[in-house]
């Protein structure tokens, strides 16, 4: 067990170290075009551009210039944003939490919804309960997030004016704002870790200690509840933690659409801005948060199976 | 000519054999009727792009008559059925000729990241040792990238074209695929046929390509399908964010990207494109949930 963590700590360590490695060379080196053309525009003239890279440092050998940058990020100095004309630090956490909100209420009401239905089609595998959950999971899997969003924004928004079309929160936070991005994202990812659950239960369902208390006669309920869920469980949890992973790429999406200030948008932002500093800093924490929670999920699944636990 | 004899006359090996296998599966479709509807979005949107010069009434990039609302006639004769943009091009002919951006870009990016997907894994399945640790690591860490963060700096730096976003497609989903491959390999690389193979002095990429891969084909069809559905979301999402092919050419993401600032007054806009491209990706997912069924039943 011990041994396991370490070697998935590592290997998480060895993963960033590897992913700022691919950001750099492919933001920060001429492999990918001249960045000095990238920052100061296609109109700048070479004189301009030498001295830009002189300034910056972008003449040393590419190694050096590796180090020190991984020494700066790793020190916190992550340097300034062109676009908001101040430091990436003080314009990245607020997004982030604003993000941070966001993701929460999704998760909020994502998880019961998906294990309820989850383990409600995975009880009775085939039964029709069964294929009109599979269905429409499928369904709402189907339409991408963009096109959830104009779906219901023209339908709650437009048609029973119910909701605000936009999210930014301009005068304060809203919860009212807060519903349709939450909304969207939920629709879009739930039929997946309702999936999950549903293979995880009918696999239980199956199992020969599920068979022998329903024949000793327990009611169906408990055979459930205390039986088959406790196992049925252990799946998704990691399915759940991968999720944020596809939650950060579904924030860029919806942030956009409703013009919610959070870190999706913000990494969309520096980009269409060619906001390198920004960029690197933005992708480097997405990547953190991804690696950490699939850090997390290994060794929480290996935790929660006893069978993998005490061997 | 009645069905027995039918049956006796069918080659039993070679090319003929494997073409009325696959026309026999195709058959089998019928038994889900989850799978038949997937199947025939998919190849209504299939014939929609093929017959797209025929089936557009106007031309997809010429400005006519801006902000017409769906059913409206048009001055110089014919409809606007779906209505028409704010230049004033027709949304029904640009879904028809959309159909086709996708139906082109979206296969070739699933081709292309199957191909480098297929040789990865058959590579580190078979061969094993420190091959398969290496290619395996490189999986792992493409694979810990939130996939839309990895689009936008690969677009972001390579610039937004056709065949770019092709390139990060298959960057971005050839390690997932390599995942499934190596799995399949791992288990059929020790089937007695293989052995015979070995023994018989075949190289070891005709073993993997003559040998493996055709027994591994049945969750890699299924796998193909679902993966053409995210594929056609990812060209969707990227000419939604404003990062996919360059206009005029009509493409449903972009479509929605350019007219949702008057999705407010003229809902028509977004709405059918959104509707286009979410009936494909549904179709392909129904028939990717058929196909499991009847492997999973025989």
């Amino acid at each position: 067990m011990v041994t396991l963590v370490v070697k998935r700590i590592g290997f998480m360590i060895f993963t960033m170290i590897v992913v700022s490695l691919i950001l750099f060379l492919l933001l920060e080196t001429e492999l990918t075009g001249d960045p000095a053309a990238r920052v100061l525009g296609q109109f700048s003239n070479e004189e301009q551009r030498e001295m830009w890279r002189e300034q910056h440092g972008y003449n040393q050998p590419v190694f050096l210039r590796y180090v020190k940058w991984l020494g700066n990020f790793a020190t916190g100095n992550l340097g300034e944003s062109i676009r908001f004309k101040g430091p990436v630090a003080d314009v990245m956490l607020p997004r982030l939490w604003n993000t941070a909100i966001l993701g929460f209420w999704t998760f909020a009401i994502m998880i019961p919804l998906s294990l309820i239905l989850g383990v409600l089609s995975g009880m009775k595998e085939g039964s029709k309960l069964d294929r009109s959950i599979s269905v429409f999971g499928i369904l709402t899997t189907s339409v991408p997030e963009f096109a959830s969003a104009v779906i219901f924004s023209s339908l709650f928004v437009f048609g029973l004016k119910w909701l605000p079309g936009t999210s930014s929160m301009s005068g304060g936070f809203e919860f009212k704002q807060l519903i349709l991005p939450a909304m969207v994202l939920i629709v879009y990812d739930f039929g997946y870790v309702a999936r999950m659950t549903r293979a995880s239960m009918a696999e239980v369902m199956t199992s020969q200690y599920v068979r022998t208390a329903v024949l000793k006669g327990l009611p169906y309920k408990s055979v459930i509840v205390k039986h088959a869920l406790r196992n049925a469980l252990i799946a998704p949890f990691t399915v759940i933690m991968l999720q944020i992973n596809w939650l950060l790429s579904g924030v860029i999406v919806v942030e956009f659409f409703f013009a919610y200030k959070g870190f999706g948008a913000l990494i969309l932002e520096a980009s269409l801005n060619n906001d390198i500093a920004l960029l690197e800093a933005c992708a480097m924490v997405a990547v953190c948060v991804a690696v950490t929670t699939q850090t997390l999920a290994d060794i929480g699944y290996t935790f929660l199976n006893p069978r993998i636990r005490f061997s | 000519m009645n069905t027995s004899t039918a049956i006796t006359k069918m080659p039993t090996a070679g090319y003929g054999a494997a073409l009325w296998r696959g026309l026999k599966s195709i058959g089998l479709l019928r038994e889900s009727w989850v799978g038949m509807v997937g199947a025939f979005l998919v190849l209504f949107w299939v014939l929609v792009a093929i017959f797209a010069p025929l089936l557009a009434p106007f031309d997809p990039n010429s400005s006519i008559q801006p902000f017409a609302k769906p059913m409206m006639a048009a001055a110089k004769g014919g409809t606007f059925w779906l209505g028409t943009d704010h230049i004033g091009r027709d949304i029904l002919s640009r879904i028809i000729w959309g159909s086709r951006t996708v139906l082109i870009y979206a296969p070739l990016a699933t081709l292309c990241a199957y191909t480098v997907g297929i040789l990865m894994g058959l590579a580190a399945g078979y061969r094993g040792g420190w091959v398969d640790d290496v290619l395996s690591r490189i999986a792992d860490i493409i694979l810990s990238f939130p996939v839309l963060v990895l689009y936008i700096i690969i677009i972001a730096t390579i610039g937004a074209s056709g065949l770019n976003i092709i390139i990060a497609i298959t960057f971005a989903s050839s390690p997932g695929i390599m995942r499934i491959v190596r799995g399949l390999v791992l288990d059929l690389r020790n089937r007695d046929y293989v052995a015979a193979a070995q023994t018989r002095g075949e190289s070891d990429w005709k073993v993997m390509l003559v040998e493996i891969l055709p027994n591994a084909r049945g969750p890699l069809i299924v796998d193909a399908c679902l993966r053409l559905g995210y594929v056609i979301i990812t060209i969707g999402v990227l000419g939604f964010l404003g990062l996919g092919l360059p206009p005029p050419d009509p493409d449903w993401g972009g479509m929605v990207n350019e007219t949702r600032q008057m999705a407010m007054a003229f809902p028509h806009m977004t709405l059918f494109p959104c509707i286009a491209i979410s009936s494909l990706i549904l179709g392909f997912n129904l028939l990717a949930d058929g196909l499991r069924e009847i492997s999973l039943r025989d």
